[in-house]
């Protein structure tokens, strides 16, 4: 008798377990991961919403702050519940190699040949192409500086500068200023010389850098005078310029460009709503309307085109904002992070 | 002679409410006083003024001549046995009993010998490490009491010390303090709701009542003749009842109660047609055969109940209720029963109304 | 035992089993999975049987021979589950940076092959030539390793196995750590500094005062992180209010840097950790009972003396509960040192963020959150021992 009641009872816990269980699994609606802050907002307004009224079904948005070990463990729970990502060039690289993400079917995005070379691989297309680029407060500095040069001379340029924590650009950046041509710094920094030589540079200007974390932090930085130069997102640049009447200027020169590409999550259960609706947002009419709300640049080359003049000089893919700049290598940085990380962090602690 | 502690016009309110009123009181060295009053009467006010936790509205308070009601508590010299006793929970026995010595900066050596016979004194010497939520409240009691006799204060301040105790406990207790009352001459301050406790206990009574004193006097004093109506209904219970004086006699005068005409003894300043009260104790009424003495009353019995020791009885006399207190006797007490009530003129105190 | 209180026993444990399982799935499987993924190392057994039983036979002298060339060849042709393959290669690349690429050449060599034996590594990738890649997949095979808990600490094996200094240049996890406790230690002392009048003061006030201190103590835990940290920047920052009221009345002339440094550091998390050294001594004091300090006090104590032979001493439990508590969240805390510290502020779990998300290596995540662990309880168990003594209230 005793037996039979808890035989019920867990029959009733499991049933309730299963219920659960059962309505994450089947019932979710398309989930889409973006940065969050300004520019999903406006991605929900010319992407998720559209996309929702067009498809008859509810678009979910959920933000994130970037990391392959978010993804990994999404996709190894079996059924992740995120289907569609905005991932960085690293986590694109990855990811694709790890079989994290689905592969796409370029004939339905149009085309390999109408994106931009590095918007384009077996598991994403690129959603924005954004830069990490030095800006500064031009209502405080009269003089301007123009390269990473000026960035490490405190005796033109006397105050702090903020840079991003951790060895991505830092180094990078370290050797530009060094006088390594934008398009030998990888190459550079394939070397253990090259490392020195970075981390040497450095050396000389660390007593004057505070470092960042997050992406709105420069900008405080800047606006409070805290720093007189900051590596910077242009987005945010741009972005505060319009909000509250700064004027922040970015050196297009030395640069670093990236793109951060959509992709849909492998075993995700709306796999084809998810592609339907990178297709979507991949479309030139669509993504042309981005730059109105946000300085990035567009992927879609058809897209980049139609911009109008008047906001072609925020973006980072205009041609002239392109020359001298560096692409992010995300192959460099997948094979070293790990290592120029724990010796980013030795220098730190030095 | 000037008492050992002397309260002058003192007086502490604590906002519009006053607490105690232009209070004056002395007590003297070696003496056993107990303040008693319901809860609100000021009593416990007057202790705290007394062992500076609070300071008196307007007024002094001299010790031994010297002025101290400015003084801050731990400058007073006083033992104070608190009510739920105030034991450190984080000392031991010895530890608690040593802490008033600490605090006066004694040798090492001096403290340890003081605080073994201090617990050898009150047969606790072998509790000496423990803690005190490992001692039973007897005990706890003893050593709340020998913390403060241990650095031989002026005067030891006790506040409602036997409140938490059961009934045998208390008694027991009580007649611990009035031996070491005796046997060191204390000067103890005693403040008590239990008017058992203080009559057995003191050596004089005060009797509070809303911030003043009522009446302060040996306790057969008190209890015999109490000076107002709350005394004598607050100590013990009383039959009291209102009349008028209705005839002057030479050592007597006669007080018309409900009808009925009662002799009593004659005191200053009774004038004919004066509205008294009078109070008789219970067990001053004799019934039936021992029924004599000055005023004889025929009366009903209306109840009766055992108390082993002694037999409660209800009477009724017309509209007159009285309660009588006596030893088991033989004979009738059946309710319905008429028997003859009597008692002394003496034992009639007569209160002004 | 009789039938009934059996029946009692397993109706009690039927009624604690929620509470079991629920420590089980949330407290115990986690730390589990914490252990096994330090130390466990099969990500490349799994995908290289065949290389993992060849390389059995080689000393590590030099290049391996051909047949432990020939079983990687065939492993890689037969690898088809890529998130597995994948695992290596992170696994292989953590260990020595370019394998990721490396491999990535070799395996689509592999594939194109058609015969596995004619496969010439040296030819596919030179890097084949250097024994640092041959000896690194040697070193992968075991299925267990203490090559992460080294790591955390510094440390690893030298080519004979014997545990030696990592190089300075690249290890820092030590510093990280003992800057991290340093960090904690000072915000539970300035936690502990505050804490204890701050609690006296609310045990001792009543009515609204009481709960306007606790409502002021308790608001940093109910606001968000952006916006304390803005908070902070407004009152902290070279322009910011502090250090414009200090020039302002004179103090000063330059401003005193009061963030992006440890100091700052420290403010910020005083502030937010306060409440978990407020309440457990607020609650202590509550049930001390109110007749002790006047009690000492008749008894010749002094304010002081009887704050400090009394209270304190009572209060200790409630200060000692307060900061394992304070010193425990301190530890565990990254995002606001990052954000209002310094160039030598971070603290180890920022490390393992990096690891856990950032390269999903859960390996060193675990090791190095098992070696935090592991002095945590070391700490707790000291804790144990201190407050070990029965008697006090709300022990």
């Amino acid at each position: 008798m005793r037996s039979a009641k808890r035989l019920a009872l867990i029959g009733c816990l499991s049933c309730l377990l299963g219920a659960f269980g059962a309505q994450d699994g089947q019932a979710r609606d398309l989930t889409v991961v973006s940065w969050g802050g300004n520019y999903q907002d406006a991605q929900r307004k010319i992407y998720f919403e559209p996309f929702s009224k067009l498809s008859g079904k509810p678009v979910l948005d959920e933000s994130w702050d970037g990391g392959i070990g978010v993804i990994a463990a999404k996709v190894k729970a079996g059924v992740p519940n995120w289907d569609v990502v905005q991932v960085e060039a690293e986590e694109l690289a990855l990811g694709c190699a790890d079989g994290f993400y689905e592969k796409l079917d370029w004939s339905k995005l149009g085309g390999k040949e109408s994106f931009l070379p590095a918007a384009v691989s077996d598991c994403g297309v690129g959603a924005i192409v954004w830069s990490t680029a030095l800006s500064y407060d031009a209502g405080k500095l009269t003089t301007a500086p123009t390269s990473w040069a000026d960035f490490w001379n405190v005796e033109k340029f006397p105050g702090k500068r903020g840079l991003r924590r951790g060895p991505k650009y830092a180094l990078e950046f370290a050797l530009m200023a060094d006088g390594v041509p934008a398009d030998k710094v990888y190459e550079t920094l394939g070397t253990p010389a090259g490392v020195d030589r970075a981390f040497k540079k450095l050396d000389a200007l660390k007593p004057h850098i505070v470092w960042w974390e997050s992406g709105a932090q420069p900008l405080q930085l800047l606006a409070s005078g805290e720093v007189v130069m900051t590596s910077a997102y242009n987005g945010r640049i741009s972005g505060i310029n319009k909000s509250e009447g700064k004027n922040f200027k970015v050196v297009w020169p030395g640069s670093v460009y990236a793109v951060d590409s959509w992709v849909v999550l492998k075993d995700s259960p709306n796999r084809q709503a998810g592609m339907d609706f990178i297709a979507f947002a991949s479309k030139a009419e669509n993504q042309a309307k981005l730059p109105d709300y946000i300085a990035y640049g567009l992927p879609n080359k058809q897209a980049a085109s139609a911009v109008p003049a008047a906001l072609q000089g925020d973006l980072p893919t205009t041609p002239k904002n392109l020359e001298g700049t560096l692409a992010l290598d995300a192959d460099f940085w997948v094979d070293n992070i790990e290592e120029l990380n724990a010796r980013f962090n030795a220098w730190l602690a030095r | 002679m000037q008492p050992f502690i002397q309260f002058e016009s003192v007086s502490k309110a604590f906002g519009p409410l006053t607490v105690v009123d232009n209070l004056d009181l002395g007590i003297a060295k070696g003496e056993f006083l107990s303040l008693l009053g319901p809860s609100g009467s000021g009593k416990t006010t007057i202790l705290m003024m007394l062992a500076g936790f609070e300071r008196p509205t307007s007024g002094t308070i001299h010790l031994g001549g010297k002025r101290i009601d400015h003084l801050p508590p731990h400058r007073r010299q006083m033992g104070v046995v608190f009510q739920n006793y105030a034991l450190f929970p984080h000392m031991t026995v010895a530890e608690n009993v040593a802490f008033p010595l600490r605090m006066q900066r004694l040798p090492r050596a001096e403290i340890d010998r003081r605080v073994e016979r201090a617990l050898d004194m009150v047969r606790l010497g072998a509790l000496k490490d423990r803690r005190p939520s490992q001692l039973s409240g007897g005990q706890q009691q003893r050593v709340a009491l020998t913390r403060a006799l241990v650095f031989e204060p002026d005067v030891i301040l006790m506040d409602e010390p036997l409140g938490a105790l059961d009934k045998q406990l208390r008694e027991h207790m009580q007649i611990e303090i009035r031996d070491l009352h005796r046997r060191l001459g204390l000067t103890i301050v005693f403040v008590t709701h239990d008017q058992t406790e203080a009559l057995t206990m003191s050596d004089r009574i005060g009797v509070f009542n809303a911030g003043r004193i009522e009446q302060l006097d040996a306790p057969h004093a008190v209890y015999d003749t109490p000076r107002s109506r709350f005394v004598a209904q607050f100590i013990g219970e009383t039959n009291l009842m209102e009349g008028r004086v209705a005839a002057l006699e030479d050592a007597t005068a006669t007080v018309i109660v409900e009808g009925l005409p009662l002799r009593v003894r004659r005191t200053d300043g009774l004038a004919l047609g004066q509205e008294v009260s009078l109070s008789l104790r219970p067990e001053r009424i004799r019934l039936g055969a021992d029924s004599v003495g000055g005023n004889l009353l025929p009366v009903t019995i209306s109840d009766c109940v055992y108390h082993g020791d002694h037999m409660r009885v209800q009477l009724a006399s017309g509209p007159l209720g009285l309660v009588a207190r006596c030893e088991r006797l033989a004979g009738d007490w059946a309710v319905g029963t008429p028997v003859t009530a009597g008692f002394d003129p003496a034992d009639l105190t007569v209160l002004a109304r | 035992m009789s039938r009934a209180t059996a029946g009692e026993r397993s109706r009690a444990f039927l009624l604690v089993a929620p509470l079991l399982l629920f420590l089980a799935v949330f407290f115990l499987w986690p730390l589990g999975a914490m252990v096994t993924a330090a130390v466990s190392d099969e990500a490349v057994s799994t995908v290289m049987p065949r290389t993992a039983e060849a390389m059995a036979d080689w000393d590590g002298a030099g290049l391996p021979p051909q047949p432990v060339q020939r079983a990687l060849v065939e492993d890689l042709r037969a690898a088809d589950d890529q998130q597995a393959l994948g695992e290596a290669v992170r696994r292989l690349n953590s260990a020595v940076s370019g394998f990721r690429t490396l491999l990535t050449r070799t395996a689509g060599a592999a594939r194109d092959a058609a015969d596995p034996g004619a496969v010439s590594l040296p030819a596919v990738d030179p890097r084949w030539e250097q024994p640092r890649f041959w000896l690194a997949l040697k070193a992968a095979v075991p299925r267990y390793t203490d090559r992460n808990l080294l790591a955390a600490v510094d440390l690893r094996r030298d080519a004979d196995g014997a545990i030696v200094n990592a190089d300075p240049e690249a290890a820092a996890n030590r510093v990280i750590m003992a800057r991290t406790f340093l960090v904690a230690a000072t915000v539970t002392l300035a936690c502990a500094a505050i804490g204890l009048p701050y609690a006296m003061l609310a045990a001792a006030a009543t009515g609204w005062v009481r709960a306007a201190l606790l409502m002021a103590v308790l608001l940093p835990l109910w606001t968000s992180l952006l916006v304390r940290t803005a908070a902070w920047f407004i009152l902290l920052q070279n322009e910011g209010l502090i250090n414009g009221a200090l020039q302002a009345i004179g103090l000063i002339e330059e401003p005193l840097p009061l963030i992006f440094n440890r100091l700052g550091v420290v403010i910020a998390m005083t502030h937010v950790l306060l409440p978990f050294m407020v309440l457990p001594i607020y609650s202590v004091l509550l049930s001390v009972p109110r007749n002790l300090m006047p009690a000492a006090a008749s008894m010749g104590a002094g304010p002081l003396r009887a704050f400090w032979h009394v209270l304190l001493p009572l209060s200790l439990p409630g200060l000692l509960s307060g900061s394992l508590l304070v010193f425990m969240v301190a530890i565990g805390y990254y995002i606001t040192p990052a954000l209002v510290g310094g160039a030598g502020d971070q603290m180890i779990s920022s490390v393992i963020a990096f690891y856990a998300t950032g390269t999903a290596n859960w390996g060193m995540a675990g090791a190095l959150g098992l070696i935090l662990l592991t002095v945590t309880t070391l700490l707790y168990l000291v804790y144990g021992r201190l407050s070990r003594s029965p008697q006090l209230p709300g022990a």
